[in-house]
């Protein structure tokens, strides 16, 4: 299986379990979770299923093209589940299973792991998933986004589509993997990987990056205040993103570094607190089910 | 008749480090839920696999026993009118109650006399408390962390998914959110599909090992352990004996199969503790090891399943530990390029605390620590302490303990030998984190004993100035540990030391930075806290807390002195002499005890028997102070025992307290000195 048709799987598998198919979002971000569709939409009452590829970005993990299993650019396969389905581990096996991965003839184990992610002010319980010892997927119940308090609580699952991919077409280098036949990762990753990893460790410019950081910060403040909300969140991503340079750069002594992440995290409260109140103006137009409505606005009233 | 009681709460995954504890409060649980109900039981076994936690109490009685009630109503006063009649209150009281108001009783509340209707309520059959009471126990279950799913309130570590309660042959019901008991238990993840009947408790026993799940986490060891033994000796080897790892693996799988990996011997050039704990801390494999003690390139993995398809794990599993040996390579060649000294410089870079420098800050104190230690104790030469303090910390900035953060001190000792440091330092830099856990090795080298001892003081100190304290369950900076090694070390290595003059030193390394606390509020703390410590160490050593509190509150700052002088008192309490010992000290102290004035006027005594105490004070003294320098507490112990006879002729022959204030002064004076001989070694008020 292809690298290609890996994602066309999991795209028909998710789609066929009520998910929206969404496309990446387009401002530079460090894990699916902070595509507007996860951090926002996992706050507030409403349902919500959606299934997206995210090309993520960690600019300290960049290796010069040189390290077969690091990468400062892959990519993840999103999927929330709002609210959390009882059966939602039987559905990931049954992903699995669609993907050529039978369980009963591997190991597949949960494995304890909290996720918390400081910059955004979040943190779920879960697993890790191990297929043979690999860790494949990240699993998570959220319980709390922005600062505030999931309800109700969706799952996410993070599938790591290289090592899924190296582990199917039995690759020892993420640049092996075979993307359509006769195309491999390094023909479309390889030479960014290697010009990334320049630019993030020797060439970004500090005060460039941080007088950026400095005027998104502002721009996200202030846009906030006019209650345009995915706007003001682009914002804290690019602020998270610039962030994360900054690290790769060395540019961030220890005392900094809390400074900032606190920063970041002062945004994402912000632009969650101004999400949460617009949907509920908006009177939750994904709030379908009549019962449902009533039950969560009683509850609501009583808090 | 009594019946036996199962519950099996169906979860996903549970965390594996939870499970020892979780079974034990659900056992407690059960116990006390069931006491507290009334119900008498038997037996209590738990049981937990990653995917349930399960009890099973033997012989519950069938109904509660019956239980007298006892309501108060009203005030006597009030219950009757004015001529001894019931009035409408107590009328109204014994209606409520349903009982005849001629059944109340008059009883006394703090000096009320109050009507009192005492009602016999009969006990109700178990099947009809039961599912209450299981649910309260299932919701008073806690967890290190929990959570909530999908819409629901209820907390646990992860979701319910099922629950099965059985009492005899009944299906016990009850809900929690939207799960409902009811007969049917789950098999094994991946070897059995969907709900299985279950109809009692010994066809639920039978039901989950036909469906591959060995619910008893003993025998799951037990399994565990025999096929890693059986697998390595296969392989020519044998596996790493490690408790910790058996009983995680034993939790986080339902039917344990072991098997044999290989990985490249190329990768044996790197350090074993960096393979170890790749193997254990990453993929929780059992290291092998050949005859010699040496590991092999292979390793003991446990499959959460069968046989089947035993040879697609293996290879996973092969692959993944390669890719993670290969960076572990990588980083070691790397990090051996560099030298122990050219990693040090870094450390003026990462902070120790936000409040208390950097790591190069760190270093230079604990030079000057060290070399302070040193002088105290004599141990170890001023170069090399200097040497190991200025590298210690090196180590933190190496890819390798980067990567696996637990390696540290090891790398550094490897580094360092690597760096043609001398064998001493290297030693010393290993030895300057121990113990590192409860029951580790302690620093066995002169460099390393005086190296871990700076390394501790001047992590308590800094914390303890800026207002970093353990409270409860939250001690982030580990300060019980290090407190407690400090003891550790001064007791095991004999080590005279004045603790008081340590950390004072040690809060004057923090004198460029701007600190909460003063010097002498910050040692005092400090000195408070280790005194705790040591005081777990002597109960745990098994002296009585009252001989500890006695020598405790005469509080010497050197460790080792208190320590001797704390297990000779306990040795002595024992002896036949105690007896005159104590009689002394309470003649002596009772009536002294306000007294302040060791002073006595020698011409107003009368008695011979206070001139003969008078007489022998001076040589008692001396005798005394000499075997208190020589440590021989014993000695002191018995010369204050053998006053007894002089002191009982004393008492018989004369009265302490008379009219003749010189005299009394006199005669206080006495007995004030004899008493201080004995609070020079500890609070004798304080034995009982």
């Amino acid at each position: 299986m292809n690298f290609q048709e890996l994602i066309l799987r999991l795209h028909n598998f998710w789609g066929q379990q009520g998910c929206i198919i969404q496309q990446p979002y387009d401002v530079e971000k460090g894990a699916g979770t902070m595509n507007p569709a996860t951090f926002l939409r996992a706050l507030g009452p409403e349902p919500w299923k959606v299934a997206y590829v995210e090309p993520s970005r960690r600019p300290t993990d960049g290796r010069y093209g040189e390290n077969p299993n690091r990468l400062q650019h892959y990519y993840q396969y999103q999927v929330i589940l709002k609210p959390s389905p009882d059966n939602v581990i039987d559905l990931y096996l049954a992903s699995l299973r669609d993907l050529g991965i039978e369980a009963e003839k591997h190991d597949i184990r949960l494995v304890e792991d909290n996720w918390e992610s400081p910059t955004l002010g979040a943190w779920g319980l879960g697993w890790e998933i191990w297929l043979d010892g690999m860790e494949i997927t990240q699993f998570t119940y959220f319980q709390q986004c922005g600062g505030f308090d999931c309800l109700p609580v969706s799952a996410e699952i993070t599938y790591g589509l290289e090592r899924i991919a190296m582990y199917i077409q039995n690759k020892e280098s993420v640049f092996d993997i075979e993307w359509v036949d006769g195309i491999s990762y390094a023909d479309v990753h390889h030479q960014a990987e290697v010009d990334y990893s320049h630019y993030n460790f020797e060439a970004a410019d500090v005060g460039a990056l941080t007088s950026m950081f400095n005027i998104c910060e502002e721009e996200a403040v202030r846009v906030a205040e006019r209650q345009l909300v995915q706007p003001a969140y682009d914002y804290v991503l690019k602020c998270s993103h610039l962030f994360n340079l900054l690290d790769a750069r060395g540019a961030i002594s220890v005392t900094e570094r809390t400074a900032y992440i606190g920063r970041v995290r002062n945004l994402a409260r912000m632009v969650a607190r101004e999400y949460l109140e617009q949907r509920k103006r908006l009177n939750y137009p994904l709030l379908k089910d009549e019962n449902l409505r009533k039950q969560l606005i009683i509850a609501e009233e009583v808090l | 008749m009594a019946q036996d009681l199962l519950l099996e709460i169906g979860v996903e995954e549970m965390p594996s480090a939870y499970m020892p504890r979780v079974l034990k409060d659900l056992k407690d649980l059960a116990r006390n839920n069931l006491a507290e109900a009334r119900l008498s039981c038997g037996e209590v076994l738990t049981w937990g696999t990653p995917r349930r936690l399960c009890f099973w109490v033997k012989e519950i009685s069938e109904e509660q026993e019956d239980s007298l009630v006892e309501n108060r109503g009203p005030k006597k006063s009030i219950a009757f009118d004015a001529g001894g009649n019931p009035s409408k209150a107590g009328l109204g009281f014994a209606r409520g109650q349903g009982v005849d108001f001629r059944e109340l009783q008059i009883r006394e509340v703090g000096g009320v006399e109050y009507l009192f209707a005492i009602k016999k309520e009969k006990g109700q059959a178990a099947e009809q408390i039961l599912p209450g009471l299981l649910l309260k126990l299932i919701h008073s279950l806690s967890f290190p962390k929990s959570m909530t799913w999908s819409y629901y309130q209820t907390r646990f570590a992860r979701p319910i998914r099922w629950l099965l309660a059985i009492l005899g042959d009944k299906i016990l019901e009850f809900n929690i959110e939207n799960i409902k008991s009811a007969g049917y238990t789950y098999g094994h993840r991946f070897l059995s599909t969907g709900a299985l009947p279950v109809s009692s408790i010994d066809d639920y026993f039978r039901v989950l090992r036909k469906h591959y799940v060995i619910l008893d986490q003993a025998e799951r060891k037990k399994m565990i352990w025999q096929q890693v033994q059986k697998v390595a000796a296969e392989a020519g080897g044998k596996a790493m004996e490690n408790e910790e790892l058996l009983e995680e693996v034993a939790f986080l799988v339902e039917f344990p199969t072991a098997f044999y990996g290989e990985f490249s011997p190329s990768y044996l050039a790197v350090p074993p503790e960096v393979l170890t704990t790749s193997m254990i801390e990453h993929q929780r494999y059992f290291p092998v090891y050949n005859n010699e003690g040496r590991l092999l390139p292979g390793f003991v993995g446990v499959r959460n399943g069968t046989d089947y398809c035993l040879d697609i794990v293996r290879a996973g599993n092969e692959r993944v530990l390669k890719a993670r040996l290969e960076d572990a390579l990588f980083f070691w060649n790397e990090d051996s390029r560099k030298s122990l000294e050219e990693m040090s410089a870094k450390l003026k870079d990462v902070l120790f605390h936000e409040r208390l420098g950097t790591l190069a800050d760190k270093g230079l104190r604990l030079q000057e620590l060290a070399l302070f230690i040193g002088r105290e104790t004599g141990l170890g030469q001023p170069e090399k302490l200097q040497r190991s303090a200025l590298l210690c910390k090196a180590d933190l900035m190496s890819n390798m303990v980067y990567e696996f953060p637990e390696l540290q001190g090891i790398m550094g000792r490897y580094y360092a030998a690597g760096s043609a440091e001398e064998p001493e330092v290297a030693e010393a830099i290993f030895e300057h984190y121990l113990p590192r856990f409860a029951g580790d090795k302690l620093p066995a080298s002169a460099a390393g004993i005086v190296l871990s001892l700076a390394e501790k003081a001047d992590s308590l100190a800094g914390c303890f100035a800026i207002g970093i304290k353990p409270s409860g369950s939250q001690d982030p900076y580990a300060l019980r540990r290090q407190a407690l090694g400090t003891v550790n070390i001064i007791l095991d290595k004999k080590l005279s030391i004045d603790l008081k003059l340590l950390f004072e030193q040690a809060y004057l390394g923090y004198k460029d930075i701007d600190l909460e606390k003063s010097r002498e509020d910050s040692v005092k703390e400090l000195l408070d806290f280790v005194y705790q410590r040591m005081r777990g160490v002597l109960l745990d050593s098994g002296i009585s807390y009252d001989v500890i509190d006695a020598a405790l509150s005469q509080p010497s700052f050197d460790l080792f002195e208190t320590y001797n002088r704390v297990f000779e008192l306990q040795e002595f309490k024992k002896s036949p002499l105690f007896a005159d010992f104590m009689v002394v000290y309470n003649r002596a102290h009772n009536l002294s005890r306000k007294w302040e004035s060791e002073e006595i006027d020698p011409d107003v005594l009368l008695d011979e028997s206070e001139k003969n105490l008078y007489q022998k004070l001076p040589g008692l003294q001396q005798e005394i102070k000499t075997s208190l320098i020589a440590q021989d507490y014993t000695r002191a112990l018995e010369l204050l025992a053998a006053l007894r006879a002089d002191i009982d002729q004393f008492f018989t022959a004369v009265m302490v307290m008379v009219d003749d204030e010189k005299l009394k002064a006199a005669r206080l004076g006495i007995l004030k000195a004899i008493a201080n001989l004995f609070n020079s070694m500890a609070d004798f008020s304080k034995i009982v």
